[in-house]
């Protein structure tokens, strides 16, 4: 890594913020301490509600509605920003120091162009004029790999894909050349062939222009590329602060080795099905179209009893449409799908109750997928009530059976609403949901993918137990392969509504591989902090990611 | 001096003002952060808002020594003064009862509510209370007609009042108070039924086209959006003219047309509302777990959408409530809607409207029509105030 100097650029002492809720301050940050050099990047860590962002915002000076630096203080370059007039601050604040945030979709405004928010700070900051800073501005989009960066910065930001945005709003953090960036999970919305684009650009600018910066991520593969130091955080506490390379190899503390621990969960192999078993479900020749156009192509696998298909792809790779068609939401132009050799009617509606409660769906976002007007021992209960008829004592019964299972304390959740819970938590209720319902076949629909490592880590385990306990077929739809290599049995791997390659597992991980699933396996980030290094000097940067993809 | 010297040097003090209160703030509290960072429009604010109480207090002491044709110039803006200052201390009262009387949930709702949202929740109780107990609080019938006509508010016999009719009585000798009290149970009521009707078909059919979509979603929108192009009142007035003359043949009470008519205008707007609502509401995976289900429509619409719209459907209902308590006033003021010798508050202004010229020179006479109207005013407020403190705390803004 480049050189750096040992002038201080960032310094924190004693970081206390409190939040109000309920009519009391609540501590989110009790007493944090951050040094950062000129040039350097801090990675800071931890699961969420663990105080990253706050810190993160708190190291420009601000803080969100409803929350408040009770004491400690901040200084950036020698002035301290807690102090500071909002005259001051506003003079640092994009020019010297800048952001940027998670969703790059959502951040940028969608009425006005890209090279026009590119070129407004600086022009405000009077840094240089709005046509210098235009050029700038395409220098830095060809220097971060978009295409067209001559033509890009002119369109909207719903005409430029996510991870191009992404790197776009990194182009104009740096437009001014800050000494310090504060990059809020940049990656975490992107694809694991996007993110890989991403992270590269952002390292290369970082230090090309050897900009300080804090990373702000909950993946720690991820942090190990970018960071030079690492801080782990919990709750607002620091748990432990060291380079990279030091904390990779030797962590110290319990929950860091514990954080470090979660990837290394895998299950046991399971016998291979015996020939001419039938197949709890079987996806036969599947076409299916949104209109007119055709998004899945002829689609054809498998899922047999108690064993759980990992289906992966990155976004728009028909993955959830698949299971939209499975479900019967989307009705197939071509093909069917078999529920134990039998043909299911296509439509949803045209199916009867006992057909509809054999394939019960967990989703992503759990805060959509529970009505947030319900008590859990309502929304468990409805399909209690609906499919098997208990009424009254019965019904609550079987509920606190349902909780029982999924390690929630019944007589303590069984009231309380969908709000009142933790991401985790609310991920088991649906999980209970879709048991109640007693099927046989449970589609996940990246279930993972909004929690922190632990936790998922946490229902990961849960559905191997009920999964051996009940017999159940998964289809686990994915673009997380640590996640597949945890727990599938057999992988499918899609791409643009086709099935590229399928099989076992063990010989998924192994090559020969199809060039697409040889892609999406070495975009994974790995702990070796000169994993992406390695990879760009392999394969050469036009070689990873959207780059790679285009070219197949 | 001239008015446009007057405008001139009202605007250089405030302009001035504003830059000197805030340097003067920087000074007095040694750069505090509040003073240090404001910005110059509010430092103006301060000085415009100040200029404005001292005028009104200005104003309110020069009225106490005036006297005679002098004291009428001031007579409605004591009034309101007085009536603004009582309103405040019973809106702080009531919430300091609030904060201290009742379950936990509740005084916690009371210790976060500002005072404007406990005036209207106090002044919607006190028109319920009224509307509901008419009869026993009423010191007269409502068609009741007295001796006496034409007394004037007050019960100051001076100035032409009497002590048994405090708000006096109307030009047929009929008691105010007891017509203002009849008319909450009318007016209110009939507007309450009136929304609650609207609300419901409003309601059901907005979901209905969100859940199902397609050529019936087609069908009632387009419907909607035609009945929406007619000019509401326009429109009421001319389906009250057709009713009217239906009422005199099949003997059904003119006022129930008059319900059916505003709540079918009125659902248009609430269908919009509630088929935006619903369409962002059907999307979630709730209702497409709730569909594989197997679930129903109906269970859909009132277990799953329901519950989920009540905080904008609940806000809605204030404010179309004051719009439909007001097109009942004005109708009844046109002369169409709620039909005498019922006491309803926009015929009453509607019959003593000619007093309001008497504005100038006994302004006590000009009062009697204005009771009416500021009944119906104060309503409209209240629900208003309410209705703004609901949706401030459903968006979650702090401050």
């Amino acid at each position: 890594m480049n050189t750096k100097s040992n002038e201080q650029l960032v310094k924190i002492r004693g970081l206390k913020i409190e939040g109000r809720s309920d009519e009391t301050w609540n501590p989110i940050i009790n007493g944090v301490d951050l040094d950062l050099n000129k040039g350097e990047v801090l990675g800071l860590i931890g699961e969420s509600g663990a105080g990253k962002s706050t810190i993160g915002l708190a190291s420009m000076g601000f803080c969100r509605d409803g929350v408040r630096i009770s004491e400690g203080t901040v200084e950036f370059d020698g002035i301290d920003l807690i102090k500071a007039s909002a005259a001051v601050k506003r003079s640092l604040l994009g020019k010297r120091i800048a952001y940027v945030a998670q969703s790059a979709a959502a951040s940028f405004n969608p009425a006005h162009k890209l090279i026009d928010q590119h070129t407004e700070a600086p022009t405000q900051h009077g840094v240089s004029g709005r046509k210098e800073s235009e050029e700038d501005g395409i220098e830095l989009y060809r220097r971060l790999r978009l295409p067209n960066p001559d033509e890009i910065g002119f369109r909207y930001p719903h005409q430029v894909s996510g991870g191009q945005l992404q790197r776009a709003m990194t182009a104009m953090a740096m437009a001014c050349r800050p000494d310090l960036i504060i990059f809020d999970e940049p990656t975490t919305a992107l694809d694991v062939t996007t993110q890989i684009e991403v992270l590269a650009a952002i390292r290369d600018i970082v230090e090309q222009f050897d900009t300080a910066a804090i990373y702000i991520t909950h993946d720690l593969a991820v942090v190990a590329q970018m960071a030079d130091k690492i801080k782990v955080l919990l709750k607002g506490d620091e748990v432990e602060e060291s380079d990279t390379r030091t904390m990779l190899a030797n962590p110290q503390e319990d929950y860091t080795k514990s954080l470090w621990a979660v990837r290394s969960f895998e299950r046991p192999k399971k016998p291979a099905v015996s020939t001419g078993a039938t197949p709890v479900v079987s996806v036969q020749g599947v076409t299916a179209a949104y209109g007119t156009v055709d998004v899945l192509h002829d689609v054809n696998f498998d899922m047999h009893e108690g064993r759980t298909v990992a289906v992966v792809g990155e976004s728009g790779s028909g993955k959830s449409t698949t299971a939209r068609c499975i479900t019967g939401l989307l009705p197939p132009r071509i093909g069917h799908i078999e529920f134990d050799g039998a043909q299911m009617p296509l439509d949803y509606r045209k199916r009867d109750k006992t057909q509809l409660r054999q394939a019960q769906m967990i989703y992503q976002m759990a805060d959509t997928a529970l009505n947030p007007r319900k008590t859990i021992g309502e929304l468990i209960g409805r399909p209690v009530e609906f499919y098997m008829g208990l009424k009254g004592a019965e019904k609550r019964k079987r509920v606190e059976f349902l909780l029982d299972e999924i390690e929630l304390e019944p007589s303590k959740f069984i009231d309380r609403l969908p709000s009142e819970l933790s991401g985790g938590q609310k991920q088991r209720i649906g999980i209970a949901r879709a048991l109640a319902a007693e099927p046989k076949f449970i589609i996940c629909d990246e279930v993972t993918s909004a929690l922190d490592q632990l936790v998922a880590e946490g229902i990961l385990k849960l559905l191997a137990k009920l999964q051996d306990e009940l017999k159940l077929t998964y289809m686990f739809i994915t673009h997380d392969l640590a996640t597949v290599r945890a727990i599938a049995d057999e992988v499918v791997v899609m791409k643009d509504g086709k099935v590229v390659e399928q099989g076992e597992k063990e010989d998924m991980f192994k090559p020969p591989h199809h060039p697409y699933t040889d892609l999406l396996l070495s975009s994974v980030p790995e702990m070796d902090p000169d994993w992406l290094s390695n990879l760009l000097e392999e394969r050469g940067v036009d070689n990873i990611g959207d780059a790679a993809v285009d070219k197949m | 001096m001239s008015f446009i010297a007057w405008v001139i040097t009202l605007a250089i003090v405030t302009f001035a003002g504003g830059w000197v209160f805030r340097k003067a703030g920087q000074l007095a509290t040694s750069n505090a952060p509040y003073f240090r960072d404001m910005p110059y429009g509010v430092g103006v604010g301060y000085v415009a808002g100040g200029l404005a109480i001292l005028w009104v207090v200005a104003t309110y002491v020069a009225s106490m020594a005036a006297e005679g044709p002098d004291a009428n110039k001031y007579f409605f803006f004591r009034l309101a003064i007085h009536f603004l200052v009582l309103s405040a201390i019973a809106a702080w009262v009531f919430r300091v009862f609030g904060r201290a009387v009742g379950t936990e949930a509740t005084k916690k709702l009371f210790r976060q509510m500002p005072l404007t949202a406990s005036f209207g929740i106090l002044t919607i109780l006190i028109y319920a209370f009224v509307a509901v107990f008419a009869g026993a609080l009423a010191p007269y019938g409502q068609e009741e007609i007295l001796g006496a006509a034409n007394i004037v508010a007050g019960g100051d016999p001076a100035t032409g009042g009497n002590p048994d009719f405090p708000l006096g009585t109307d030009q047929i000798g009929r008691d105010i108070l007891s017509r203002l009290i009849f008319g909450a149970q009318n007016t209110v009521g009939i507007a309450f039924a009136t929304t609650c009707l609207a609300f419901f078909i409003g309601a059901s059919l907005g979901f209905l086209a969100a859940t199902l979509g397609g050529w019936l979603d087609q069908l009632l929108s387009r419907t909607v959006d035609a009945l929406m192009a007619i000019p509401a009142l326009i429109f009421s007035l001319l389906l009250m003219t057709i009713a009217a003359v239906w009422a005199n043949k099949f003997g059904i009470p003119l006022t129930i047309f008059m319900v059916v008519i505003i709540a079918v205008i009125d659902a248009t707007r609430v269908f919009r509302l509630a088929r935006a609502v619903g369409t962002s509401i059907v999307v979630m995976d709730y209702i497409e777990a709730a569909k594989l289900r197997g679930e129903g429509l109906s269970y859909l619409i009132f277990r799953e959408i329901l519950p989920n719209a009540t905080a904008p459907l609940l806000a809605e209902f204030g404010l179309r409530f004051c719009f439909v308590f007001l097109t009942i006033a004005s109708l009844s003021f046109l002369g169409v809607g709620i039909q005498p010798p019922l006491a309803d508050w926009g015929t009453m202004v509607r019959d003593l409207a000619q007093f309001i010229n008497f504005a100038q020179f006994a302004p006590q006479v000009a009062l009697t029509p204005l009771l009416a109207a500021g009944a119906i005013a104060l309503l409209t407020v209240a629900v208003n105030f309410v209705v703004d403190w609901m949706l401030h705390k459903s968006s979650g803004l702090k401050e």
